[in-house]
């Protein structure tokens, strides 16, 4: 009797990865915690928040220890120190995105800077001030959106179509995962006023090609807006090689605090926008009768900011720099290559998104023939293994490829080998559990665990 | 291994071979519920004669543990009055909420028969919407289905 069973992880190619993954899980306390009765953390779940490394958490205790105070009010020395650190790590997270420092806006999270803008066009149609009305969404314009978008790039927008009456038009996907680019000519036309479009889906993994949208958006005059939650944390992005007008990102999802997230805006824009929020420090003068606002990117930063928070933005920003942005996406780029061989050995496994690593990232959803993605999950995290299931906040795409729901495992600086070959064990173990494979043809386990 | 303690025999049971699948006429009342977590559904439609659950008809898509409760569901509420099912529903909450208490389970043995069997789900926070879905759609079509019965005389509520 022979029984042919192929070794898994025979056919992967374990090319040596760009970063030193012991050294950086060292930097990260949480990574030496065990979960499920002593499991080693297996966290594949970065694109949902990612974990904090040392020097985060540090500087957040530092500011609280010794300088906490409201930034830009105050007399006392704490206050000075405050804003000075405060605007410290404004300069810092500009220069991270290439952007000039008063073009930085901070906000609670993408999903903010998101509504902040998708506000800030409707307040422009009933601006008082004739400077605040260049960008007012109105009857007859049109808002250009795709079907890949994060919820929180797609439903503000559609909030914003029925406060306006605008119309909100979309790109479709191709069967492969990408941007179905066909239409670009009619959808995004003279009447569009906004094209918002994520650079990186959180679900497929995709790198979409933004110069071709862009382009196409400057030819009719349409501002564009990038959602960049899944790709600042993730590969070099400087906003003037995009040439959009937008781009929005969370601090959480790049190893920094939650509660922080940044909307940079080109300044003439910014300048030519009403505010969002009202309130304190965005003033510039108050009466009963009225009130004058100040210039960008105060105008959009009411009330007392999350100063720790951004302080500890700015921390990760610093950690992340010294690793290189270059090496983190080839990093990344290696283990995602690595990770879709494993996954293609295993069959019933089927991956929605692009099957290689061109203008791919490392957000990889896949289902299991036979087994609902929440149970996979629950398999894998009796295992330790932490990755996220369900429709990823992005619930026309798995509409779109018709499954239910995904399970999706996501990786970042600190992700190894020995973590995607954990996850390709796993899945096999929840295909043996769930009886889609018979326990006795199970392969034997993968290669050894090495980071 | 902790797996196993969730997953019960009995569970995959249900899940592998569901009880009472399927859409099915009469029926007073259908909702639809979804978990908008993760995306889960069930269709599920209530037929009564006078207060008695005549029968419970649904079509769901999920994960094994919201397909093995709709199961185990029907078993235990059909030919009970609807306040009975009710009762029934917020002793499977209880049993929900007892963050795996041997005690609670044994107690609600009788009452929830194989449902009991999802005692282990409780110790697992995100999992319990998943077993409380299909409970919280009989909840809602029952009491259409009652103040349909209510305002019609052929209904044969007095």
């Amino acid at each position: 009797m022979t029984v042919t069973v192929s070794r898994p992880g025979a056919g992967a190619q374990q090319q040596p990865l760009p970063l030193d993954v012991e050294a950086i899980r060292a930097d990260f306390p949480i990574l030496s915690r065990t979960v499920r009765d002593g499991k080693r953390l297996v966290y594949l779940d970065s694109g949902a928040t990612s974990q904090k490394p040392r020097s985060v958490l540090d500087a957040e205790r530092w500011f609280y220890e010794n300088v906490n105070a409201a930034p830009h009010r105050g007399a006392h020395q704490l206050a000075e120190e405050a804003t000075g650190a405060y605007e410290a790590a404004r300069a810092t997270i500009a220069g991270f995105i290439g952007a000039r420092t008063d073009e930085v806006v901070f906000t609670r999270n993408s999903t903010e800077a998101i509504n902040l803008v998708a506000y800030a066009l409707s307040n422009a149609a009933t601006a008082k001030e004739d400077a605040f009305r260049r960008y007012a969404v109105g009857q007859g314009d049109e808002i250009v959106v795709t079907e890949m978008e994060h919820h929180a790039n797609l439903v503000p927008w559609q909030q914003l179509c029925e406060r306006t009456g605008a119309t909100l038009r979309w790109l479709g996907l191709t069967d492969d995962g990408r941007l179905d680019l066909a239409d670009l000519g009619t959808v995004v036309n003279e009447r569009t006023k906004l094209v918002a479009v994520t650079q990186q889906s959180n679900i497929l993994g995709t790198i979409n090609p933004l110069g071709e949208i862009v382009a196409r958006a400057r030819e009719v005059g349409a501002l564009v807006l990038v959602d960049g939650a899944q790709s600042v944390p993730h590969q070099p992005v400087d906003v003037t090689e995009l040439g959009a007008d937008f781009l929005v990102f969370s601090g959480h999802k790049m190893l920094g605090p939650t509660g922080v997230g940044v909307l940079w805006g080109r300044y003439e824009v910014l300048d030519a926008l009403p505010p969002f929020l009202t309130g304190g420090s965005m003033i510039e003068v108050v009466r009963m009768e009225g009130s004058t606002f100040m210039p960008p990117p105060q105008r959009f930063e009411a009330g007392v900011p999350m100063t720790a928070q951004v302080i500890g933005l700015a921390a990760a920003v610093e950690y992340l720099q010294r690793l290189g942005m270059t090496n983190v996406q080839a990093h990344e780029e290696a283990i995602t290559a690595y990770a879709l061989e494993r996954l293609a050995e295993i069959s019933g496994v089927t991956v929605i998104g692009p099957p290689d690593t061109v203008a791919r990232g490392g957000a990889i959803s896949f289902t299991v023939e036979g087994v609902h993605p929440h149970d996979v999950g629950q398999v894998l995290d009796d295992e330790g293994i932490a990755v996220r299931v369900g429709h990823h906040c992005a619930w026309p795409v798995v509409r779109r490829y018709g499954v239910p729901a995904t399970t999706r495992a996501t990786f970042y600086v600190h992700t190894g080998y020995d973590d995607v070959d954990a996850l390709a064990d796993g899945i096999r173990k929840a295909q043996r559990f769930f009886g889609v494979v018979p326990a006795e043809a199970a392969p034997p386990a993968g290669p050894t665990r090495e980071a | 291994m902790q797996l196993e303690s969730m997953y019960q025999e009995i569970i995959l049971d249900h899940y592998r071979n569901p009880h009472g699948r399927g859409l099915r006429e009469p029926f007073e009342a259908e909702v639809h519920h979804v978990n908008p977590t993760c995306g889960d559904e069930v269709t599920l439609r209530v037929h009564l004669e006078g207060e008695t659950i005549a029968d419970v008809s649904y079509e769901g898509m999920g994960c094994s543990i919201s397909q093995a409760s709709v199961s185990a569901m029907y078993d235990l509420v059909i030919g009970k009055t609807v306040p009975q099912a009710l009762e029934t529903g917020d002793h499977f909450v209880t049993l929900m909420q007892s963050k795996g208490d041997a005690a609670v389970a044994e107690k609600l043995e009788d009452e929830l028969e194989d449902a009991v069997a999802f005692a282990g789900v409780s110790k697992y926070p995100a999992r319990i919407k998943c077993a409380l879905m299909s409970w919280m759609a009989l909840k809602d079509a029952s009491a259409r289905a009652l103040s349909i019965t209510e305002t019609t005389p052929a209904g044969g509520k007095a």
